[in-house]
């Protein structure tokens, strides 16, 4: 590999000076300025070549793939496909019980309102000089930085028959003995509960971070006119965090959408915890329908487009400023 | 500017890597693999891929392959375990490169065997000798060779079912289910596990389909819009005794955080009486009782519950078929380690399962089943590609979790239903998607 791209870059400098030398115009220093500037143009071209080749080939291309697959009946392995036209979009919009899934996103929906709410209470407390505070915002932060399989092994035990959960509980008196992720309701809060316990720490650093960018003389100013700490919530920190707000309300609402790592790890979509992107894999992986389960990919993706663009339009985004 | 060039450089190659690697090979030549006449000579370097990770690591497969250099020594052989073998295989079968031994993975439909690999003889000769050899049949030629078949029934905790009163095998589902409460009342045992969590031993039930009737083509019959859920059909026997241990609270307490390596244990220890899965657990389920310090005797093996004027029957299903890729450089070489491994290596004894070979005695672990008189049902595979692709049209899964998963939430109250509406409900599917199949 190395080799080859050497003797590339070693044929390009020799071939440079020799073609100046035959150019018949070379000396002139007109052309040189032409010349300077078609390749000052196409400097940032050329920088953008490596992240453009990476982004095309690891993302546009197996997207157009996707795209390409889900008009086929391709089962994955197969090397015949037909194509069958917009069959599996029908499918998926005829059939309701491949839509049903979406209800259970409504538990996360609910989850991300709480995340958000907590998130930013700490961020304002903490923003505040306060005992411990590094120590606090480290506490917050660390179950963003496990990674999700663990969480989800961690958090079965959690919820297991006589598990910690119910340790906790009786040191309490109380002993509910009941199936945590037993039945459909219960199993879905704990879900969304532990998309919480994960989940707050990022939001909380980015709500964080917002706050602590506006500049300390607007608090003295509110202080000196006599503002309680909610007031400057409510008209200092608020109104300044707005865009990173309406940033973690998107990423919510597709988050919750597209709920993956922590069902599939803790029940595997049993019990009526299945999402819908825990459907499709299910689709392309047991049933292989890979054409079907692409054509569901393209829906969720154009359903998030779809919420976001009249998010925008609900929300737009106004230029903050405070002073 | 030179690092520019460079890094341009280096994406064109990579862009030219990408491209080739796309195309793939042209036609391979559809000859048969068969072994080679001179074993001295045979050479070449063979890839065998195998789910079995846990033998590379033990140094087992290095062992096997020492032995078969003794018979084919310029035969060099390499293994590459795969600890998803399912996910991994399928997605590398969109390339030429998938080894020159391989385990046929399930979601491989069977028409397309002729695609992928190499045949391995004519299916008359192929099946005198070697059982389960219909299941990788296209067209009159065979393509796979089972590493080994497993019998099916339920393992058990002889020890703790003794203590319950209970020493012979019980011959109706009623009976087993009287039995499982004579378990939980006498021992404060869990009578049966369903291993809800991990999902797959739910789909050693359908290895039993076979068991309820005795007869070969069981599996066969299902190719077709027949409601294999109707009343006193495979399926529905089957489904309903699942159903009848969990709405009666014979099965553990929250299935949802079962985990089947600790249960190995726990019912070796006599605290869960039963578990439904297929012959070749019953060599783990004695380690386990080893470790735990128990008696590995006390492991149990039984027939599906069902009496019949033969007697009792458990059926015979064959493991993973062991393939040669069609891409292979090496046939001669991959068919020798087949035939030996399958043959010769005594990998189905150790592992105590049904032997590949139809000349080869049953094993020790099933020592009961032949004391017995238990008749062992080789299920035909004929038609499993187009019971597969029903199964697949109507998105049941036999072969999956799901379903019986959700069986299983009915008959605990978790999810609403009755076992008539529910097995209606498969039926209608089942027989819509037929239609759509056959057509």
């Amino acid at each position: 590999m190395t080799e080859t791209t050497e003797a590339v870059s070693v044929k390009t400098h020799r071939a440079t000076p020799q073609r100046r030398g035959t150019s018949p115009t070379g000396g002139s220093p007109r052309t040189r300025r032409g010349r300077d500037r078609a390749l000052r143009r196409a400097t940032p071209w050329l920088f953008l070549l490596a992240p453009l080749a990476l982004l095309i080939t690891f993302t546009y291309v197996p997207v157009g793939n996707m795209i390409y697959y889900s008009f086929t009946d391709w089962d994955g392995i197969s090397p015949d496909r037909n194509f069958t036209g917009v069959d599996n979009y029908v499918q998926i919009f005829t059939r309701p019980e491949i839509f049903r899934v979406f209800f259970v996103s409504f538990y996360y929906l609910g989850a991300s309102v709480v995340q958000i709410a907590v998130a930013l209470y700490f961020a304002t407390v903490l923003s505040f000089d306060l005992r411990f505070r590094n120590l606090f915002k480290g506490l917050l932060f660390f179950p963003y930085l496990i990674n999700g399989v663990a969480i989800g092994f961690v958090f079965l035990y959690f919820f297991q028959d006589g598990g910690t959960l119910d340790t906790v509980l009786s040191w309490f008196g109380q002993h509910p003995d009941h199936a945590w992720l037993g039945d459909p309701t219960s199993a879905n809060t704990s879900l969304a509960g532990v998309s919480v316990w994960r989940y707050t720490g990022l939001n909380f650093v980015l709500f964080l971070g917002a706050i602590q960018s506006i500049p300390g003389e607007l608090y003295e100013a509110a202080q000196l006119d006599g503002a309680t700490r909610w007031e400057q919530f409510r008209y200092i920190i608020a109104p300044s965090i707005r865009p990173v707000l309406s940033l973690s309300v998107i990423l919510a609402i597709s988050g919750s959408l597209a709920v993956f790592e922590i069902p599939w790890i803790m029940t595997g979509g049993a019990t009526g915890t299945s999402t819908f992107v825990i459907q499709t894999v299910k689709l392309a992986f047991q049933f292989n329908k890979t054409g079907l389960a692409s054509a569901a990919a393209v829906v969720l993706l154009l359903i998030i487009l779809l919420i976001t663009w009249i998010q925008r339009r609900l929300v737009p985004d106004e230029k903050v400023d405070l002073v | 500017m030179g690092k520019t060039r460079t890094l341009t450089g280096a994406f064109l190659a990579i862009a030219t890597l990408t491209a080739t690697g796309c195309s793939g090979g042209g036609t391979p030549s559809t000859e048969t693999a068969s072994a080679p006449a001179d074993a001295s000579s045979a050479s070449g370097t063979i890839t065998v891929l195998t789910q079995r990770t846990d033998l590379i690591k033990s140094g087992a497969m290095k062992a096997y392959a020492a032995e078969f250099n003794k018979i084919y020594p310029k035969i060099e052989v390499k293994f590459e375990g795969l600890t998803d073998y399912e996910g991994e295989v399928k997605i590398r079968m969109n390339t030429d490169k998938y080894g020159d031994v391989l385990m046929i993975p399930g979601a491989v439909a069977k028409n397309d065997y002729p695609k992928f690999f190499a045949p391995l003889g004519s299916s008359i000769e192929m099946a005198d000798k070697y059982r389960f050899s219909d299941k990788s049949e296209v067209n009159g030629k065979t393509y796979g060779i089972a590493q080994f078949g497993t019998a099916n029934g339920f393992v058990y905790n002889k020890a703790l079912w003794k203590k319950a009163g209970v020493t012979a095998w019980p011959s109706t589902p009623e009976e087993f289910l009287s039995d499982l409460r004579a378990v939980k009342s006498k021992t404060g045992a869990i009578p049966y596990y369903t291993n809800f969590k991990d999902g797959w031993p739910l789909v050693q039930w359908s290895a039993n389909i076979g068991s309820v009737t005795c007869s070969e083509e069981a599996n066969n019959k299902l190719a077709g819009p027949v409601s294999p859920w109707k009343s006193g059909s495979e399926l529905a026997v089957i489904d309903t005794l699942l159903f009848d241990i969990v709405k009666d609270g014979l099965s553990e307490k929250d299935p949802s955080t079962t985990n089947w390596e600790a249960s190995k244990g726990k019912l070796a220890k006599g605290e869960i009486g039963s578990m439904m899965v297929g012959s070749w657990a019953i060599s783990q389920m004695r380690d386990a009782a080893e470790k735990a310090g128990k008696n590995p005797d006390d492991i149990g093996y039984m027939p599906v519950p069902v009496q019949r004027e033969e007697g009792q029957c458990a059926t015979l299903v064959s493991d993973y078929q062991q393939a040669v890729n069609i891409h292979s450089e090496h046939k001669e070489a991959a068919r020798a380690w087949i035939d030996w491994f399958t043959e010769k290596s005594g990998y189905s004894a150790k592992e105590g399962a049904v032997p590949t070979l139809k000349s080869a005695p049953m094993p020790d672990t099933l020592k009961e089943f032949v004391d017995n008189d238990v008749t062992f049902v080789e299920r035909s595979e004929s038609k499993t590609g187009t019971v597969n692709e029903i199964d697949n049209a109507a998105e049941i899964g036999l072969n999956t979790p799901d379903y019986r998963q959700k069986l299983i939430d009915i008959a605990r109250g978790a999810q609403k239903g009755s076992v008539e509406s529910y097995f209606a409900e498969l039926d209608k599917k089942w027989d819509e998607a037929a239609k759509t199949v056959g057509s």
